[in-house]
């Protein structure tokens, strides 16, 4: 298929249609509108719902009643609109229903700033909301990745019966790249745990996370965790960028993995050996490659535009082997090649 | 011998958990009821609130969800966009819908969102131990609220069926009580007909129902279902406040 030149969060939209979704729950808020206006032209024209709902929280919840029939719903919104959210998430959650969620991130805390940030990380990765559990989490790092990953979202939530986020930025929805859309699919359910009416010929299934026996709910949650053990297992991607021969590894996602990479070629020309580990799973975390990374390398350098999120994986990965370094911007600033570059050479142990 | 009373099909055989006198069960029976006589348990589904009635999605014999507190009516609407063909009722308490929820009730309401709402105002919370409700009478006493309800420092009670009527866009808006005969037959017609409005496509309908809670107001059932009559009606009026078949002849 021809390439076209999309904005990222308008890529977002039209590969969630592509893969089948027909249902859009989403709240205005910068940087990630886009997703909503877009889908507010397309889905009427294709029998699908696009509803502007009354919050964030109205929003999630519709999703979730859309996932409780066994179809393929999505919402969209920025960081304080995904703080909302979070109570929604662990119902998903806790009722293992396939679902996605995207945040297009922006400067926190609070009502921050409009400006592209990673500094949800933690909430993304680490559950976000309340109880036991997680959500698998997608970095796009091109608009090529955000339709790319907003396609393997939505499968991967199905398979595992999960909720899904796509972690993007300000710079990732904002900016235009030319993009191969996915083939369209048609979506057909087959999910006999759905509410979609016992038509008498079954008893009623009932969409529940409430388990008043504790046996219970620990089973339950412990059903679920070797739910997650199978994902971390099967499902972590990331991508290496010169690291077959590096001395100092750059982890990095999203747009200041982009950055890390222009750092690393002027590294290299300098006679520095920099490479990349670039998570594209944030949960699971490519913890494996990290750890076996810290076997040959100086060190690590965590580039990312928050106070220090990811570092904490990182360093867990890597069993404290070798000193990490963070370099990083807040705020809606974004660390330009030359403070990576930085951030190599004293690695390195030169001046800069 | 004939059968002249049985259980609905629409409820299952699992106790009810309510306690001794509470009218949960008469409104329970009566959603029951509807399901039956229009004849479409199979293409039902309910989502249940957080409060009393949160574990009716053991009781009511359809697909059942269980929806984050007050957050019922966006999940119906979730529900119902995804199967247009499907019936989606919530049944829900007073703080789930008037306090906690009432963000998503009016936005549902407003958008016409065509689904039936059954909700169950007992003028406290029960689930919790008989705390103050958005719907707890002035000077009532409750557990958060011990010298009585003071309108002066929380304000007054909120009138659902008389707000929701506000709005240009809900079809049908109902008050009915249970606590006599004649008025739960009364319950039983409207919410018959807020199922029948959804079957014919016409929108949102919404069935106050006003219920006894005797544990929590400290009354005996007899007792509270007198109180009823002398302090809930007086208070919340019963009758039709939204009809929008009569309004289109």
């Amino acid at each position: 298929m021809a390439k076209v030149l999309m904005k990222g969060n308008e890529a977002i939209a039209e590969a969630a249609i592509r893969a089948g979704c027909r249902h859009y729950f989403g709240y205005p808020i910068t940087p990630q509108t886009e997703v909503a206006a877009y889908m507010s032209k397309r889905m009427p024209k294709i029998g699908g719902t696009f509803l502007q709902a009354e919050s964030e929280i109205s929003a999630v919840n519709m999703v979730y009643g859309v996932a409780s029939a066994g179809l393929r719903a999505m919402t969209s919104s920025s960081s304080p609109g995904v703080s909302l959210k979070q109570e929604g998430i662990s119902y998903l959650a806790g009722c293992d229903l396939p679902a996605l969620i995207v945040n297009v991130q922006r400067g926190g805390p609070g009502l921050g700033g409009i400006q592209p940030s990673q500094s949800d990380y933690f909430q993304a990765t680490k559950g976000g909301g309340h109880g036991d559990y997680h959500l698998i989490v997608l970095a796009p790092a091109s608009v090529q990745e955000m339709a790319d990953l907003t396609v393997k979202a939505f499968d991967l939530a199905d398979k595992y019966r999960m909720p899904a986020m796509l972690l993007a930025d300000g710079t990732m929805g904002q900016m235009m790249e030319p993009v191969e859309l996915p083939e369209p699919a048609e979506y057909k359910p087959d999910k006999p745990w759905t509410v979609t009416g016992t038509e008498n010929r079954r008893e009623h299934n009932i969409v529940n996370s409430l388990y008043l026996v504790p046996e219970q709910l620990e089973q339950k949650n412990l059903e679920r965790y070797e739910k997650y053990a199978s994902v971390e297992k099967n499902e972590v991607m990331y991508e290496e960028y010169m690291t077959d021969d590096a001395d100092i590894c750059v982890v990095a996602f999203g747009i200041a993995a982009r950055v890390s990479k222009n750092a690393i070629t002027e590294a290299r020309k300098r006679g520095i050996k920099a490479g990349l580990i670039r998570p594209i799973t944030l949960w699971p975390f490519p913890s494996g490659v990290i750890r076996k990374t810290a076997d040959k390398v100086k060190g690590f350098i965590s580039v990312e535009l928050s106070m220090g999120q990811m570092i904490e994986d990182i360093r867990l990965a890597e069993e404290c082997k070798k000193p990490v370094t963070l370099c990083s911007r807040v705020g809606g600033m974004i660390p330009s090649p030359e403070e990576v570059l930085n951030a190599i050479i004293k690695m390195e142990g030169g001046e800069n | 011998m004939a059968v002249v009373f049985k259980k609905p099909e629409a409820l299952t055989d699992a106790p009810l958990h309510y306690c001794p006198g509470c009218t949960h069960g008469i409104i329970h029976r009566l959603v029951a009821e509807a399901i039956d006589d229009l004849g479409i348990l199979g293409r039902t589904v309910g989502v249940a609130p957080v409060g009393c009635a949160v574990m009716s999605y053991d009781y009511f014999s359809c697909d059942m969800v269980e929806a984050a507190h007050g957050r019922a009516p966006a999940v119906a609407t979730g529900l119902k966009r995804a199967m247009p063909d499907r019936i989606i009722f919530t049944y829900q308490g007073d703080g789930d819908l008037a306090s906690i929820g009432m963000a998503e009730t009016v936005h549902a309401a407003t958008r016409n969102e065509n689904i039936t709402v059954i909700f169950v105002n007992n003028a406290i919370y029960g689930m919790t131990g008989g705390q103050m409700a958005p719907t707890s009478l002035p000077g009532q006493v409750t557990q958060t609220s011990p010298y009585g309800r003071d309108v002066k420092t929380v304000g007054y009670p909120i009138k659902v069926c008389e707000l929701l009527s506000a709005l240009d866009a809900p079809y049908y808006i109902e008050r009915v009580a249970v606590n006599n005969v004649k008025n739960v037959l009364a319950a039983k017609k409207a919410i018959n007909r807020a199922f029948r409005n959804q079957i014919e496509g016409k929108g949102f309908s919404l069935i106050e129902v006003i219920s006894s809670c005797p544990t929590n107001w400290g009354m005996t059932p007899d007792n509270a279902l007198k109180w009823i009559d002398t302090d809930m009606i007086p208070y919340y009026p019963l009758g039709v406040y939204r009809d929008k078949s009569k309004e289109a002849e």
